[in-house]
């Protein structure tokens, strides 16, 4: 069975530029889920809050680093993912209002990480590692 | 936050794994912790529900992004980025679906 490794030398092959280009997607689309609260109300400024704002530019530059088979493996990462962001949103929707705010985001990041490994072992667990 | 999660998406092998991070709630946990200081938890409940929507979204977006990367005749950054067009069209073709039975 595969399990997910650590690999802190991929850090390495990591340009400053490149965490830059990600924050200023990432603080791009949360500046404008805020303008867009105040124009259109919260729930358009929601359907922001999975917008694939940084997938472009992380699936571009695993092309770059490490070729298209890795980018593929990427982007088939992310689509798993992204049932983990819809099992954030649901926490949220369920424990908003009841609990804290900080245990309600703390709740639906565990819910994330736990849908996201959950399903990644389901999926990946006994696939051959490219 | 964002850089955080790409951080520690490339801290993982293999890249079915790191791109996990790639659809991390980086920008919500942000965004919905402000939204719960300035408006209250109402308003973070709707932003949730709208969340779940453009997830379903995003899911389609990705489905793209690996096919686009299976096809070598096209750029992945020009196949990425067009994909955006199809995120936008799910997501308001829901909210629009949403929104026409009341719920929105």
């Amino acid at each position: 069975m595969n399990a997910p490794e650590l690999a802190p030398q991929q850090l390495r092959n990591t340009k400053a530029w490149e965490y830059a280009v990600r924050f200023f997607f990432g603080g791009a689309i949360a500046l404008g889920t805020g303008l867009i609260g105040k124009q259109w109300g919260p729930f358009v400024a929601g359907l922001f809050l999975a917008f694939p704002a940084i997938l472009p530019a992380s699936i571009t530059l695993v092309k770059q680093h490490d070729g298209r088979r890795q980018a593929l493996e990427d982007a088939r990462g992310a689509r798993l993912g992204s049932i983990g962001l819809a099992a954030f949103a649901a926490t949220v929707v369920v424990a908003a209002g009841g609990l804290s705010p900080w245990i309600v985001l703390a709740a639906a990041a565990a819910m994330w990480a736990l849908v996201d490994v959950g399903l990644w072992f389901l999926r990946y667990s006994a696939e051959e590692t490219v | 936050m964002v850089s955080a999660f790409a951080a520690i998406g490339e801290l993982f092998k293999p890249k079915t794994f790191s791109g996990l991070f790639g659809a991390a709630p980086s920008v919500a946990i942000a965004s919905l912790g402000l939204a719960f200081h300035k408006h209250g938890a109402d308003y973070v409940r709707t932003q949730a529900k709208a969340m779940l929507l453009g997830s379903v979204a995003m899911l389609l977006y990705c489905t793209l992004c690996v096919a686009i990367a299976k096809r070598k005749q096209v750029p992945i950054w020009l196949g990425a980025g067009l994909s955006w067009i199809a995120w936008f069209a799910a997501a308001f073709a829901l909210f629009a679906l949403v929104r026409s039975g009341g719920v929105a």
